[in-house]
């Protein structure tokens, strides 16, 4: 039997197709796209691939399948669009079970109806649950509720072997059994297909603000950053945007018109009077120059590249990053790179633009990795084009690498889920 | 050779490596170790050593793995799952003398400990400088980071700043194969690769020994405000409870008791809890002055249209001190009103509340069996009391059985049969009722990663142990350690 008439046993004729040129996940073409509606369906749907023998990737909204390395083969695309929808939200219970396919705007959209929120941001509009719980990204917001890990308190998923299982539940207190969904938080779907996940939900405040403050050095932000955890200030995300050069532009768009300094930007949440009065302590701590808003800078809560340049990802311990950005600064010298970094949270991205020289791009990336190493932190290349992937080591050096293979083989022996994607060759 | 020959090459290899004072295989000393926070489950050990370190930890690992014998990691013997229940055929490590704080890094705003460090000998260190470590269990004058660790453990406070696994950013393992790995990201909040730290905090001991441990440092908030709240009864307490979370507040606690744990921790620790109360709140809400002053005061207002009939608000840390003294006292205290009990810890969806209670109170009425309920209201965890008679023929009987049926019904209504105290021996044959074979298989697909050869804490949490590297079969029969029921396992 043919690949494509076992698939829409499964799913139904207009479940199933050949793929397309749009399907590519990364370079790789696949050859068909599957999209069940079930957990149940997805069951079938990789017995047939092991049937057949096909490479499964999954994709949530699709949008940025080309990050991490390219799947060495992909036969089937695991398409997730009609695995959709918010199963349960227990408003009372601060919990909500969601289909894996849903995207987060949607999931927000229903939870803002009862005055709740998943407390993620939505760095890549359109992002799917199971893509963000599976790539771990993480916007702001992970200063006070950390990254998707720390949200998930259940997962359904399916095994490379067709087998459903679940860990976890739909309570928010719970250690019956190993926790699966911190291990399938941040594998890239190289473990199993996730088709449901519980996670723990949190108020949406009663007010919110943007304090504001220019800086001009990275040590600048490293004392700011102290001064404003000793005012007891609380701030549930602290972000710093490190411009281009003012005359830096792209395709016609200005990608940087604020003023010479950087700015930092701190939000506060909770009740009205609360928040006001903080941020007057902040404005007071911080200086003459900081201003305070209701609104988000537009760059808050988004990442300094687009789908076409170098996204890196620079981790540290808290109060180190200042040495990364200088490092990425003396490396990038006049190449226009774009930073944003979270000091409080020890974690940065940067945006290298796509075009630039696939050996300069690999002197930066290590100039800077031997620098976020020296501080006892990592730095990864989360996507690049082609040509400059090909020049690089995406992760660096990985602690555990063995026994992280030793839990990939378990969980999927033949290699069937996403081939080469992950750290290692993973 | 047989297993008392292995044992004693084990000893004596042990003992030319990490010295006499390190090893213990006198029975009469060994008996020390029988058992741990759960007493009901008690064997001796085969061997107890006390290693100090990293390398040592190293060295006996390999030594059982060369012997082929198991081994079980104990830190402070708190738990009250009998999770570090020793192997009368294996090795007991016990991590007493690792107890240093290597490092207190405030500007990372963590510390590197040793593993046998107790919970609460961190915020000692670092309270000067105005930080803590936020896990908070009862137990955390006597506990180890390591247990905390295995156990993922939790405190009054996690509602609002979670458990161990929240807390804890990197550990150093050595492996039930004896290689010393790094699992997370050190000081770093976050690293690339699987997350195998994630899976490691929970797992009670069968993934590998922590030998070092990264936990993240809090500043202390600017503001804490302690209410206790006095109620008629259990149903108007629940309901200020549901008005305050749904109102948007995230209290630091919010704590429940009833009628007889409060008559209990009365004549125990006299704590004066307002009388003719028939439920108490403690609420504690922490951060910022200005919105604890705001949450407070939506706090009381709460509990007043709840019904609360007195609301007392401590004024300063003593008399927080004060009001959390009768909840601290809680278990031991039942002791007072009654010769034996057992702690159950289960987990309900906090709005199955009044249900649950309802049918608690029937299955004590039907039974004649008295519970005392103590709970973490806010998230719904569950301490009921099982109160018995142990001289009373078949009240222990009947007890456990009330035990068993309260963790039916938090089945029943979504929850989970443990929220802090771990699967261990006592419930790995309740597992099966909220997870599925295919489920238990799965989680073991982890441990057949971690631990192959099956040596590090073997027979705890899964009723049914997976071969490794084998396809298990379908609806197979019961595994004869099951069959013959836990205890017998050993
Ligand atoms: C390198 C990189 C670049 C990014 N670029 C941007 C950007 O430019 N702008 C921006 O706003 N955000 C960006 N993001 C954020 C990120 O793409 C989104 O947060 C989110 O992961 C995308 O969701 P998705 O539904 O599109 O997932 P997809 O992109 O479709 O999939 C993400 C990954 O998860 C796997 N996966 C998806 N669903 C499942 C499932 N159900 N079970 C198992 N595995 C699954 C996929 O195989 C894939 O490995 C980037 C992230 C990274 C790491
Ligand atoms: C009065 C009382 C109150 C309690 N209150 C709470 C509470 O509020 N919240 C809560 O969560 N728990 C509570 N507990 C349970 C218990 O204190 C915790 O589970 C604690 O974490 C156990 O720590 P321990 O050092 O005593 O571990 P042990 O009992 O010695 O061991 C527990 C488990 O950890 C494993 N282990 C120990 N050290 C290591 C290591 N270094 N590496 C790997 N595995 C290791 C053991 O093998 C075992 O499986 C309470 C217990 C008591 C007696």
């Amino acid at each position: 039997m043919g690949v494509l008439e076992d698939l829409r046993r499964v799913v139904g004729e207009d479940g199933a197709r050949l793929a397309e040129s749009g399907d590519r996940v990364a370079e790789v073409p696949p050859r068909w796209v599957v999209a069940p509606t079930s957990t149940e369906q997805v069951g079938r749907v990789l017995r047939i691939a092991g049937e057949h023998d096909l490479h499964v990737v999954v994709r949530g909204s699709g949008t940025k399948l080309h990050w991490g390395a390219p799947p060495s083969a992909a036969e089937l695309l695991l398409d997730m669009s009609r695995l959709g929808g918010v199963v349960e939200h227990a408003a009372g219970d601060l919990v909500a079970i969601v289909r894996a396919g849903t995207p987060l705007r949607d999931v927000q959209a229903a939870l803002a109806r009862s005055g709740q929120r998943l407390p993620l941001d939505e760095m890549l509009p359109g992002a799917t649950i199971g893509g963000v719980v599976s790539a771990g990204t993480a916007g702001p917001l992970r200063l006070r509720f950390g990254t998707p890990r720390d949200q998930v308190i259940g997962v359904t998923m399916v095994r490379a072997d067709g087998v459903t299982a679940h860990s976890g539940g739909k309570v928010v207190k719970n250690v019956a059994g190993y926790d699966l969904g911190r291990l399938f938080a941040g594998s890239y779907g190289t473990l199993g297909v996730l088709t449901e996940v519980a996670v723990k939900l949190a108020p949406v405040p009663e007010a919110r603000a943007f304090v504001t403050r220019p800086v001009r050095t990275p040590a600048e932000v490293r004392d700011l950053t102290t001064r404003i955890r000793e005012a007891k200030i609380g701030p549930v995300g602290m972000e710093v945007e490190c411009p281009v050069p003012e005359n830096y532009r792209r395709g016609g768009t200005v990608l940087r018109t604020a003023p010479d300094p950087d700015s930092m930007v701190l939000l506060l949440e909770g009740p009205a009077d609360g928040v006001r009065e903080r941020a007057d302590r902040a404005v007071e701590a911080l200086g003459t120059d900081t201003t305070v808003s209701t609104r988000p800078p537009t760059w808050w809560g988004r990442y300094p590249f687009g789908p076409d340049d170098v996204a890196l990802q620079v981790v540290t311990p808290v109060g180190q990053l200042f040495g990364p950005v200088y490092s990425l600064r003396d490396a990038a010298r006049e190449i226009p790179v774009r930073i944003f970094c979270s000091p409080a949270a020890g974690v940065l991205h940067a945006g290298v633009p796509g075009g630039t020289d696939p050996d300069r791009v690999a002197r930066i990336v290590e100039a800077v990795r031997t620098v976020a190493i020296s501080h006892g932190g990592y730095c990864q290349v989360l996507a690049a084009p082609p040509a400059v992937r090909a020049e690089l080591d995406l992760w660096g050096p990985i602690d555990a690498l063995g026994l992280m293979r030793a839990v990939k083989h378990e969980f999927d022996p033949a290699g069937r889920l996403a081939p080469g994607r992950f750290v290692g060759g993973i | 050779m047989d297993v008392p020959a292995r044992l004693a090459a084990v000893a004596e290899r042990l003992t030319a490596s990490l010295g006499r004072s390190a090893v213990i295989s006198d029975p009469a000393e060994l008996g020390t170790y029988s058992c741990d926070g759960l007493a009901r489950y008690a064997v001796n050990p085969g061997l107890v050593v006390l290693p100090e370190t990293t390398e040592q930890v190293v060295e006996v690992v390999r030594a059982c793995r060369e012997a082929d014998l198991p081994f079980v990691a104990r830190g402070s013997g708190t738990g009250l799952s009998g999770g570090a229940l020793p192997r009368s055929d294996g090795v007991l490590v016990v991590t007493s003398r690792m107890r240093r704080i290597l490092e207190v890094d405030l500007a990372a705003e963590c510390a590197v400990v040793e593993p046998g460090v107790i919970n609460l000998a961190i915020s000692r260190e670092v309270s000067p400088a105005q930080y803590h470590y936020a896990p908070d269990p009862s137990s955390q004058q006597v506990c180890s980071i390591g247990g905390n660790v295995a156990e993922n453990s939790g405190g009054a406070h996690c509602l609002k700043y979670g458990f161990t696994a929240h807390h804890v950013t990197g550990l150093e393992v050595v492996t039930p194969d004896g290689d010393v790995v790094w699992l997370g990201g050190g000081k770093c909040r976050q690293a690339p690769g699987y997350d195998l730290l994630g899976v490691f905090i929970g797992s009670e001991g069968t993934l590998g020994i922590a030998t070092k441990v990264v936990v993240r440092l809090l500043p202390t908030q600017e503001s804490v405000e302690t209410v206790l709240a006095a109620f008629p009864d259990m149903s108007s307490a629940g309901a200020a409870v549901g008005a305050i979370i749904g109102a948007g507040i995230t209290p630091a606690a919010i704590e429940m008791m009833d009628a007889l744990s409060i008559e209990a921790a009365e004549q125990a620790v006299a704590c004066e809890y307002p009388v003719g109360a028939g439920a108490v709140l403690i609420v504690e809400l922490d951060g910022p002055a200005g919105d604890v002053a705001a949450e407070l005061a939506a706090v009381r207002g709460h509990c007043e249209r709840a019904g609360a009939f007195e609301l007392r608000q401590a004024a300063d840390d003593a008399e927080r001190a004060e009001i959390w003294k009768g909840r601290k006292s809680a278990f031991a205290a039942v002791g007072r009103i009654s010769p034996d009990y057992i702690v159950q810890d289960g987990v309900i969806p906090r709005t199955a509340l009044p249900e649950v209670l309802a049918d608690i109170a029937e299955l004590s009425e039907r039974t004649g069996i008295r519970v005392a309920n103590v709970f973490h209201a806010g998230d719904g965890n569950l301490h009921p009391l099982v109160l018995y008679d142990e001289s009373v023929p078949g009240q222990g009987d009947a007890a456990e059985e009330v035990s068993g049926a309260i963790l039916d019904l938090c089945v029943r209504h979504g929850g989970s049969i443990t929220g802090e105290h771990g699967v261990g021996v006592d419930k790995a044959k309740y597992l099966p009722r909220m997870f599925t074979d295919a489920d238990l298989d799965t989680m073991q697909l982890v441990r057949c990663a971690f631990d192959p050869g099956h040596r590090c804490n073997p027979g705890k949490v899964f009723p049914t142990p997976r071969l490794c590297g084998e396809i298990p079969r379908r609806g197979t029969t019961p595994h004869p350690a099951q069959a013959a029921g836990l205890a017998e396992a050993f």
